[in-house]
Order: C-alpha cells, then sequence, then structure tokens
C-alpha cells in the first residue's frame, strides 16, 4: 500500500511534536525513520495508526484520503502498528488471542482461524504452537505473534516503534528476515528506531526526525556520518585507537581469579594502559561483573595478583581502590549509584573531599551549580536524584567522579539512554581517557562495544577470552564468541 | 508559580496534620465516653494538671528532658535506617552507671559537683556501653538491631531488680522502692519547692540543638542520613557504613545516658526499678510523629510530657484511670502515620492528574 503524509502538524500544549511533516512510502519498500528521543518519530506513528488526531495536514493511503479515527479504523484502512510492549493477554493460548482482536461473529470459528494462522506461519518460517500459552513464548516470538496477528486482521502497511529493544540478536536477525520478506511481497513497512546501524541494515530509504521535523531524507549506500550529522545538527569525531603494545601499562593483571557460588574465573591476564578502554562483552551473568567488581575491591579475588600502577592491590578493600583514583559506576542508578531522598547539592557533599566538620553550604551550591552545568543535568541543586530521568541520573553519577582518576569501572554506561545522551556520555568519558584514566565498563550493546572499546574480552560459560583488538573485530566474531562459539583456540 | 505550588501544599500538610489530631481526640472520647466520663471534662483535667500551675509546668518539664534527650539520641539513629528500640535498656543502664559512681564517691572527699558531673559522665558510659553491644551484635553478627535491643533490654531490667533486691539493697530487706536516697548534696540542684531542675532542662536544650546542628550542618550528619537512605550507595561514594551506623548507636546510647543519669541525679535520687518510665518507647512515637525533624522533636516531646503528667489528675478527680493518656498518645501516633498515608496518596493522586 502506498502511504503519503503530507504536512503534517501535532502539538501538545506547547510543545510542537511534529511540524509539517511530509514523506511518501512506495509499496514494497522498508522505510527507516530514525531521530533521538522526543525528536517526534512516535508521534507520527500514532497519528498514522489512530491513536492521535493531526491538528493539520493529510494522510492518503493509495492516494485516497484517509481519516484515521481510532487504532481499530486503522487497522480497517490496513495499517497495523508493533508496540514496544507487545498488547497480548498473556494467561490466554495464542489461537484465542487471535480471536480476541477479530471484530464481528458471535461463535468464534476456532478451525478456520486455526488453518489461516497455519497458512500465513508458514509463509514466514515461524514455529509458534497456536495452542501455547502467550505467557510460554518468548519476547520475540510475541512479536512474531504479533506481526501475524496484525497481517491476519488485513495489515498491508505495518509500522514497527524501536521494536528490537528487548529481543536477543538471533531474534532481531530473524525480525529482520520477516521484515524483508513482507516488503517483499507488496507491504509497506515502517520501522521506527534510534539506533543507526540497524535502519542501515534493514531499510530502502530513511528519514531522518529532529525537533518535530523530517530534516532530510538517505538511501543506501548510506554514510553513517551524515545520518549522525542529521540527527544531531552536528557530526562526532573518535581519537584513534592506542596501540597496546607499545604504551605505559597502568593495570597489570596476572592469573587473577574471582568466583561466586555459580561461577569460577581463573587465569585472567591482562595489561591495561593508561587511556585504554577495554570492553567487557558477554551474556548477562557472564562474570562480567564479577570481574569489574574485583577490579574495585567490592569482591575478593581468589587467586592471581591485581596491580594497579606498580602497587599490589590484591585483596585490598574497596576504600583503598576509592583512595587511590580507582571508581566505579554501578548499573542500577538509584538502587547502588545514587541515594534517593537526597538533593543532588547533597551528592556532591558527600561525594566531594571532606573538608572540616561543617559543610560549607554556599560553596557547595557553588559546586553544583557548576556541575549542573558541566554535564548538562537537567534540573536544580535541590532537585532529589529520584525525580531525575535515567539520562540525567547517569549524567549526574559521572559528574559525582572525582578527578583525576587512574581507573574508572562502568556497568553499563549508557543503557536505557537515547543515542544523544549515550554520544554525550562517551564524550566525557574519552576527554577522561586524554587525561591518562582507563576504562573498563561492560555493556551488552555490541555496537557501543565495538564502537568505543581498544580492546574487548569476551566472557562466556566461566571463560574469558584473551584481549581482542575491536579495531579487527566484527560484530559477528563478537556474537559468536558471545554464543559460545569458536572458543577452542 | 512554584511558591504557588509550595504554599498549597504546605496547607494540604498542615490539614492533614490537623485532622489527624481531630481524630485522635474524637476517637478518645468515644473511649472516654464507654467508660461513662464525659471527655471535656477529662481533658479540661489534663490541661489543668500538666500547665494550670507552676508546679504542674515544673513537672510536666521533669517529664519534657528525658523524653527530649530519648528523642535527639534517637533521631541519630533512625537517620541511619535504624531502629534503635533497645534505647529503654541503655536509659536504664546510665541510671545503674550513675548510681554505681555516686555510691563510689558518697562519703569521700570528692566535691559534690565534680561528683554529680563524672557521674553524668558515667551514665553517658553506661548507655553507650548497652547501644554498642547492639551496634556490634547488628554489624558482626547479624543480629536484627530490634531484637538485640530487645534482649539488652531484658538483660538490663533483670540487672536493676537485681542490684536493688542483692548488692545495693536498703540496710533490711531490699524492697521496689529502690535504693538507698543518696545524700541532697548530690542531688541536682532544684528551684525552690519544685522538682524541676533547671540544669537538666538546659540538658535537654542543648542536647537537642546539637542533633539538630549534627543532622542539618556537619559532613556526619549528612553521611548518617545518606546510610539511613541507601547504604549501598553510600558506601560505593566512600562512607564506610558499619563505622557511621555504630556512631549513631554510640551517640544515642550517650544521650539515653545521659536521660538515666537525670533521672537519678535530679528526679529520683536513688536507683528504682523502672527507671527509665517508658521514656524510650515514648520517644520513638515522638521521633516518628516529627518525621526525624530534631526542631519539632521539642514541641511534641513536650506536648507528650504534659499529656503524661495532666493525666495524673484523671484518678485523683474523676476516679478513671491515668492510662487515658496512653490512649490518647497512641491514638494520636496511629491517627498521624493513618493520616501521613492518606496525604501521600492524595498528592500522587492529585499529581496524576
Amino acid at each position: 500500500m502506498k502511504v503519503e503524509i503530507k504536512n503534517i502538524h501535532k502539538h501538545f500544549g506547547k510543545v510542537h511534536a511534529n511540524n509539517d511533516i511530509s514523506m511518501t512510502i512506495q509499496p514494497g519498500t522498508i522505510q527507516g525513520i530514525l531521530g533521538e528521543n522526543g525528536a517526534g518519530k512516535s508521534t507520527l506513528m500514532k497519528i498514522l495508526s489512530g491513536f492521535y488526531q493531526a491538528d493539520k495536514g493529510e494522510i492518503r493511503l493509495d492516494g485516497k484520503l484517509t481519516r484515521i479515527k481510532s487504532p481499530a479504523d486503522a487497522i480497517k484502512h490496513g495499517v497495523g502498528m508493533l508496540h514496544q510492549d507487545p498488547l497480548d493477554f498473556p494467561p490466554m493460548p495464542v489461537i484465542d488471542n487471535l480471536i480476541i482482536g477479530q471484530s464481528g461473529g458471535l461463535l468464534p470459528n476456532r478451525k478456520v482461524v486455526r488453518k489461516q494462522f497455519e497458512d500465513l506461519q508458514a509463509r514466514f518460517n515461524f514455529k509458534i504452537d497456536p495452542d501455547a500459552y502467550v505467557d510460554s513464548l518468548t519476547v520475540g516470538e510475541r512479536q512474531q505473534l504479533e506481526i501475524l496477528r496484525l497481517l491476519w486482521l488485513g495489515a498491508k502497511v505495518l509500522i514497527l516503534d524501536e521494536p528490537t529493544t528487548g529481543i536477543s540478536a538471533s531474534q532481531k536477525e530473524m525480525l529482520f528476515a520477516t521484515l524483508k520478506i513482507l516488503a517483499s511481497q507488496g507491504m509497506s513497512v515502517i520501522f521506527v528506531s534510534h539506533k543507526l546501524d540497524e535502519v542501515e541494515q534493514l531499510c530502502n530509504q530513511v528519514a531522518v526526525f529532529r525537533q518535530g521535523k523530517n530534516v532530510g531524507q538517505a538511501m543506501p549506500p548510506y554514510r553513517t556520518p551524515q545520518l549522525v550529522q542529521l540527527m544531531f545538527g552536528k557530526s562526532m569525531e573518535l581519537a584513534p585507537r592506542i596501540d597496546s603494545t607499545s604504551c605505559d601499562v597502568l593495570v597489570h593483571m596476572k592469573d587473577l581469579a574471582v568466583e561466586n557460588y555459580r561461577l569460577h574465573i581463573s587465569g585472567i591476564n591482562l595489561d591495561i594502559c593508561k587511556g585504554e578502554v577495554i570492553g567487557l562483552a558477554g551474556m548477562e551473568g557472564s562474570g562480567q561483573r564479577l570481574f569489574l567488581q574485583a577490579c574495585t575491591g567490592l569482591r575478593r579475588t581468589v587467586g592471581g595478583k591485581l596491580y594497579i600502577g606498580q602497587r599490589d592491590f590484591t585483596g585490598k578493600p574497596y576504600h583503598q581502590f576509592l583512595n587511590s583514583q580507582v571508581s566505579y559506576v554501578p548499573a542500577s542508578r538509584l538502587e547502588e549509584g545514587l541515594i534517593s531522598g537526597l538533593s543532588l547539592t547533597e551528592h556532591f557533599i558527600l561525594a566531594g573531599e571532606q573538608q572540616g566538620f561543617i559543610i560549607n553550604r554556599d560553596k557547595a551550591l557553588k559546586l553544583t551549580e557548576s556541575r549542573i552545568k558541566d554535564f548538562s543535568i537537567r534540573g536544580i541543586p535541590e532537585t532529589r536524584v529520584e525525580s531525575l530521568s535515567g539520562g540525567n541520573q547517569q549524567r549526574a553519577l559521572l559528574a559525582l567522579l572525582r578527578s583525576p582518576l587512574q581507573l574508572l569501572l562502568l556497568e553499563h554506561p549508557t543503557r536505557g539512554l537515547d543515542i544523544e545522551s549515550s554520544m554525550w556520555i562517551w564524550n566525557m568519558l574519552k576527554e577522561r581517557c586524554k587525561t591518562g584514566t582507563a576504562i573498563i565498563f561492560t555493556s551488552s550493546d555490541l555496537d557501543e562495544v565495538l564502537h568505543y572499546s581498544d580492546r574487548i574480552l569476551v566472557f562466556f560459560g566461566g571463560k574469558v577470552s584473551n584481549p581482542l583488538n575491536a579495531g579487527s573485530t566484527t560484530v559477528d566474531s563478537l556474537g559468536q564468541l558471545i554464543g559460545g562459539k569458536g572458543w577452542e583456540n | 508559580m512554584k511558591t504557588m505550588t509550595k504554599t498549597s501544599s504546605l496547607w494540604i500538610n498542615t490539614g492533614f496534620r490537623i485532622a489527624a489530631i481531630v481524630l485522635a481526640l474524637a476517637f478518645t472520647s468515644i473511649v472516654l465516653l464507654l467508660s461513662n466520663a464525659r471527655p471535656f471534662e477529662a481533658f479540661a483535667n489534663i490541661i489543668n494538671g500538666s500547665i494550670g500551675s507552676s508546679k504542674g509546668i515544673a513537672n510536666t518539664l521533669v517529664a519534657w528532658v528525658p523524653l527530649l534527650l530519648v528523642t535527639s539520641g534517637l533521631l541519630m539513629t533512625y537517620a541511619t535506617g535504624m531502629w534503635n528500640i533497645g534505647i529503654e535498656g541503655q536509659i536504664t543502664l546510665g541510671a545503674i552507671f550513675t548510681t554505681l559512681a555516686l555510691r563510689l564517691m558518697q562519703g569521700t572527699s570528692v566535691p559534690p559537683t565534680l561528683a554529680i558531673i563524672l557521674s553524668i559522665l558515667a551514665g553517658i558510659l553506661g548507655g553507650a556501653l548497652w547501644a554498642g553491644i547492639v551496634a556490634l551484635l547488628k554489624i558482626y553478627g547479624g543480629v536484627n538491631e530490634i531484637f538485640g535491643g530487645l534482649g539488652m533490654n531484658f538483660v538490663s531490667t533483670a540487672l536493676t531488680i537485681w542490684l536493688i533486691f542483692g548488692p545495693w539493697k536498703r540496710p533490711g530487706t531490699g524492697s521496689m522502692s529502690g535504693t538507698e536516697p543518696f545524700d541532697t548534696s548530690l542531688w541536682l540542684p532544684q528551684l525552690e519547692g519544685l522538682r524541676i531542675s533547671l540544669w537538666s532542662v538546659g540538658i535537654g536544650i542543648v542536647g537537642l540543638l546539637v542533633v539538630y546542628f549534627i543532622l542539618q550542618g556537619t559532613y556526619f550528619g549528612l553521611k548518617l542520613k545518606a546510610v539511613g537512605k541507601n547504604g549501598r550507595a553510600a558506601f560505593l561514594l566512600g562512607v564506610p557504613t558499619t563505622r557511621y551506623i555504630m556512631a549513631a548507636f554510640l551517640i544515642c546510647g550517650a544521650f539515653a545516658g545521659i536521660a538515666g543519669a537525670i533521672q537519678v541525679t535530679g528526679v529520683y535520687h536513688r536507683l528504682i526499678p523502672s527507671i527509665s518510665s517508658g521514656y524510650g518507647y515514648l520517644g520513638m512515637m515522638v521521633a516518628m510523629l516529627v518525621n526525624f525533624q530534631a526542631l519539632w522533636a521539642g514541641v511534641v516531646a513536650l506536648f507528650f510530657a504534659a499529656l503524661n503528667i495532666g493525666s495524673i489528675q484523671l484518678p485523683i478527680v474523676m476516679k478513671i484511670d491515668s492510662t487515658l493518656s496512653g490512649v490518647l498518645q497512641g491514638a494520636l501516633v496511629l491517627f498521624f502515620l493513618l493520616m501521613e498515608g492518606a496525604r501521600r496518596t492524595f498528592l500522587s493522586k492529585k499529581r496524576g492528574k
């Protein structure tokens, strides 16, 4: 189905969420929509799928002017939207989930529906048991079910809003394959994302949104810097990678061993240079956290030696690491990183050097104000940390770090953040590297690991790989190691 | 815009607090009516007995000082998120140590003023020791401070009884009325004809101000709060959490010890079986009621002390039980907590809209 969007406007109070957006999507194409959080992508999709009404502008489906009044109306016109969270009924069988969405008819005809469902499955090689209960399906399978349901209801335009959050790499592959099949059968697919690589990999054309406007279209072959510039209105450059064969060694690990009740990891040998970034990759719970905590004294090592800046830190407690300029930024910001109920100012007082016994509030306030500005935290000194958004909490956590630092350990530094916050945070971190700080970080985002690390360690089932040079490693080879393949050598 | 919402939420808060007081009074009235007494007469008697005469005011202050000291100490442990229910035992140990010191110095050449000062210091030591044991059990033994404190309370009661009927018994046979009173030279100087000593009032007020200052203005106080609100994050930010928990317990125990010392040198002039008089538990209620804001503690503690003293009139004048003040105090705390919950629900609903 051909979708034409013309001069769409949408206001929310003072916010101009969609400002004169126009685009045309031909049948059989996968249209990418790229933009950071709040750029207006989701608003446009909700207008297309009937959740919102546009203030101005028109939508034409196959050339016919259409008013989409509700989501049910949208699917009648052939527009189906796949939500970030699957809209299904977990405690019911798959087949009943289909029937619920069907309009008309008093008695459901299970036999016919089952036949239609199996036919649809065969088209995409899906293997969902129609009698299985939805809560027994994986997130990826539920997504497939939702796609099938929309197709079964007659969708000819499929909208996917950030569909890859929360699904595994292999499920993502499968989803992309499905979308390509759909497009080849004449469907129009709209793929909304803030992840550059996904859009580049999948889409036939890309529209970039910024501050409510459609700021540019691009066709393959895509040039990443150009897309980044469109998204943010500015470009980002990375410093060249560090050559780990000839550098100042900061951290020296010799046959280091760590364990918890489940895992035992031994024989870690690694030299980390000043200013180097080491990325830790692996399935969640493969020992990355264990390793990070061992590097900061939060968990005792059970064998081997750990030297930081020539000094032996084996078995030393956390506060000695902290006093020697080793800092740890935990993943769960409000559980471990920040103190709910205390203000930003109070956090800066706590994290700073204690001077005397009595707090100098004026000085603390000035410091906080300057940090808020430097780290672009959206809040005031009196703001309690729990009322900050995730991105601002992460910025606050980084703002709390002391300077200078020898070694900085981060867990999922950009998890849940939009791409601009992520880039901003990495800019900050790379600035620190220039002063000689070495960074070790974990992330489940392989692109982040590949993009920002100098070298990478892969964790799998109690084993740690040799350091891989990030420059000569690909997502594929990394993915295989994470999945447990290629560990023989 | 911002100040507007601030004042309106202040009004909402005040409204809910007033509602709590009204509800508690209504509830107590019902209890009074059920026991065939006129509520207004009872309330009038309470007011009269507590602040109606200089004697009444003096007695109220006698109750206020230990309550204030205990509450001040508890604000420190509450700040770290600890429930120091062992406060009763800490008061008792303060009293025991003070009695011991005075017994040792009575009849010696130690000047009385010095003896009193030393005995109060001994009380501080006793209270801190008892609290320190609870903290050690908590930190190194993994014993919840509530159970540890409760256990230590029982030990302290048994210890008092044993001392009164054993080693420190009065000439002849021991009695529940306590040990032999000290010589008047070892009493905290009292106002002419009244039971109250201005020295003890001074100590109580200074104690509260010290706690207020620590919690509001110092690194130490802020770190205590950080430990209480999120111990893990505080630790990662570099606060040695166990040391701060220990410090909070020691300070709280010291305050309880002073309260016990004043009970001995300033009020009873001897050791009696229930020397703590329940001020520890009452202090926990006060600390909860003021929502851990130090300055309010003085006012609320005074109110509770007045209730306690005023209700002594009830059995004398109206032939009803003096435990009525307990009913009123309990009702106040419960309705305050209830209204606090209602206020939060109300505000979050309002915000949701």
